[in-house]
């Protein structure tokens, strides 16, 4: 039996800072193991609306839902502490600049989470790191502290940490924009493989051709609103929209 | 002029030992208090409610801008005084450990300050609370960053440990003044307490080396 | 709180207090004097100059204050140095800060660009006076900051002069709390001037920050 509740919805989500209007009312419903590119320029909201799903940006207006639970709960204080606190652990949230922390080991960065909040025994969390890291192709680096990583291994270590949490949805917000060219792709590879999975994935990026191929759907952003949506084949040959045809024209050229 | 004589050190040589010894564990027990009493204060300037910054700031500008030998009487006397009246050794260890904390607390609260924002949200997109957040990721990184001045009042706070000698603590000082009671030689006796100090000092020094080459790594 | 008992000591600890920015002042003047030859000879291209720098700036740095003061004063006499308290409390202070503060005009010097010295002597300055017409000026700039801690570090430390019985502001409030019983009252009034004192000399190291501020 399959739940067709979607696994991600947000409701008419606008949020301002100070004069500047980032998201002027943005809907959008991730169902179950989707997997949705948000694409777009510089400043068009896209980093934005992730980041508000996993409440690092507070609404302004509008609704967040993580599978049938209101994320931006109107409550106060410790209750809404408590609240996004374990909300947050059901979501995956994999950054442009990794943050991962340089004061642990690989294999404390990833066990932490699950030691802390989930009171997993130090042996289970290690079992846990252990097969992660393995499938991140990292299971050599587990004694190694970040600092001596190269950037395609700390963002892979860091999909690692989200993972451990065994989160419903993954947010990628550009997880590859800070590497070097050649480091993408490893990173890429990762991607790929949770597609494969069916994990639930939201995925910000630039990169149009890897977009095209993991997403079910691609949105596109500008302007803090969604322009056009579809799935990739219509949206990269067909685009109904002369800001995403020029968008794209750049894009895809380069 | 009587001629110097360091010979006459050599009988006092365990008295001497003992002095050092103290020395050591008033050094640790005060570096430990002033570590954590720095964390402590840090942690509030920063982000507990005015209420409770405002005597936190108070007793910091008060600290800062006296000097230790009067804080010392001050909590000497002064604890007596309204009843508690606790060993000179743990009198000498609060004076010694809060005196520091402060100066700790301010280095502290800017490398708490300096921790990238990137790390907070990191450990909060996992599911920390805030507290959780400073506690495993915060401050253990505003830790490892300040760990070189953290170090320099370390070794300051070996060198102000001899001022607990006039409220009647037995280190080394106060060692070098029980030979010197009993053979007014205070040249010679001093001159080997401060060489007793020298040695310790450099010790101190090559730990927090060590200490800081460790957490070089883990940054 | 004591007022009536804090009042009549007040004229007691103004008086102090002038003792203790008078040692401060001395020992400032004698600890610059001794910091620009340790950092000099530091700097220096002698090899046995930079010895004596080096070894002078890790004694006195490495050794309480404390025990400077006592070796002078108590231990003095044994080699023929007979000095009086305040005398002791000058010369002790002063060496003992001009150990740090030599490190404060070493790492101001070594913290301007070595391209600098570079430019200088490519133009056909010799050492002298790139050190003189190039360096020292802005480092002058660099240290004024680090050598305003070590003076505030001065004004607290002179505090230590009351265990040779110079006669300033702690030797003052030993002697009250000893003879008072109140240690609070007695504190707070030393503690009132010492901190006037200490943020005085912050704000004018502050100032002439400020006024020597390059763009």
């Amino acid at each position: 039996m399959t739940d067709l509740r979607p696994m991600v919805e947000v409701k008419g989500a606008r949020k301002s800072f100070g004069a500047l209007q980032v998201l002027k009312g943005i809907d959008l419903s991730v169902d179950r193991g989707q997997i949705v590119a948000i694409i777009g320029p510089s400043g068009s909201g896209k980093s934005t609306l992730l980041r508000s799903i996993n409440h690092l940006e507070t609404l302004n207006a509008g609704e967040v839902w993580l599978d049938g639970e209101l994320v931006n709960q109107p409550l106060k204080g410790r209750a809404f502490e408590r609240h996004i606190n374990a909300v947050r652990q059901q979501m995956g949230m994999v950054f442009q600049h990794f943050n991962l922390f340089p004061h642990l080991s690989v294999l404390d960065n990833i066990t932490m989470g699950p030691i802390v909040l989930k009171g997993t025994s130090k042996r289970d969390a290690r079992g846990l790191a252990e097969e992660l890291l393995g499938k991140v192709g990292l299971a050599e680096k587990i004694d190694e502290f970040p600092s001596r990583l190269s950037g395609g291994q700390k963002q892979r270590v860091a999909i690692a940490r989200a993972l451990a949490m065994q989160p419903k949805v993954m947010l990628f917000d550009e997880a590859t924009s800070a590497l070097d060219p050649e480091l993408v792709d490893e990173v890429n590879a990762v991607m790929r493989q949770l597609a494969a999975e069916h994990m639930t994935m939201l995925i910000v990026t630039h990169e149009m051709r890897f977009a095209g191929e993991v997403a079910d759907r691609v949105l596109f952003m500008d302007g803090g609103v969604v322009v056009e949506e579809g799935v990739p084949q219509d949206m990269f040959r067909a685009p109904q929209h002369e800001r995403t045809r020029t968008f794209l024209r750049k894009y895809l050229a380069a | 002029m009587q001629g110097l004589d360091f010979s006459v050190v050599l009988p006092y040589s365990g008295i001497l030992w003992m002095g050092v010894w103290w020395t050591v564990v008033l050094t640790v027990s005060s570096a430990v208090v002033s570590f954590i009493f720095g964390i402590v204060f840090a942690v509030t300037l920063l982000y507990a409610p005015k209420i409770v910054t405002y005597p936190v700031r108070s007793f910091i500008w008060l600290f800062m801008g006296t000097p230790l030998l009067l804080q010392l009487f001050l909590i000497y006397y002064g604890l007596v005084q309204i009843g508690i009246d606790i060993p000179a050794l743990a009198a000498g260890i609060i004076g010694l450990g809060l005196h520091f904390a402060v100066y700790n607390a301010d280095i502290l609260r800017a490398g708490i300050v300096a921790v990238d924002p990137g790390q907070a949200e990191g450990a909060r997109s996992i599911g920390f609370s805030r507290l959780q957040t400073l506690r495993y990721v915060v401050v253990p990184q505003a830790v490892r960053n300040t760990a070189p001045p953290i170090g320099s009042n370390m070794i300051a706070l070996l060198k102000e440990s001899s001022l607990v000698s006039v409220i009647g603590i037995a280190e080394l000082v106060h060692a070098a003044q029980l030979g010197i009671s009993e053979t007014f030689r205070p040249f010679e006796f001093y001159l080997t307490a401060a060489a007793l100090y020298y040695i310790l000092n450099l010790v101190l020094e090559a730990g927090l080396r060590r200490v800081e080459r460790k957490v070089e790594v883990s940054r | 709180m004591d007022l009536a008992l804090m009042q009549r000591v007040f004229p007691f600890f103004l008086e102090a207090a002038l003792v203790t920015i008078q040692i401060s002042a001395l020992a400032l003047g004698l600890g610059l004097v001794v910091a620009a030859l340790a950092a000099s000879a530091k700097l220096s291209r002698s090899a046995p100059l930079r010895m004596i720098g080096t070894v002078y700036v890790s004694v006195w740095r490495g050794t309480p204050c404390l025990i400077q003061l006592f070796i002078l004063y108590f231990g003095g006499p044994q080699i023929g140095i007979n000095l009086e308290p305040f005398a002791a409390g000058v010369i002790g202070l002063g060496m003992n800060i001009g150990a740090y503060m030599a490190e404060s005009i070493r790492g101001a010097v070594l913290a301007v660009d070595r391209g600098q010295a570079e430019a200088a002597r490519t133009i056909g300055f010799g050492r002298l006076d790139t050190m003189r017409r190039v360096i020292l000026p802005q480092a002058a700039r660099l240290m004024i900051r680090p050598l305003g801690v070590n003076a505030v570090a001065l004004v607290k430390g002179s505090a230590l002069v009351s265990t040779i019985s110079v006669i300033e502001m702690t030797y003052t409030a030993q002697r009250f709390i000893g003879s008072t019983y109140k240690p609070f009252e007695i504190f707070a009034v030393a503690a009132l001037l010492y901190m006037i004192i200490v943020y005085a000399v912050a704000r004018t190291v502050d100032l002439i920050d400020k006024r020597y501020e390059i763009v």
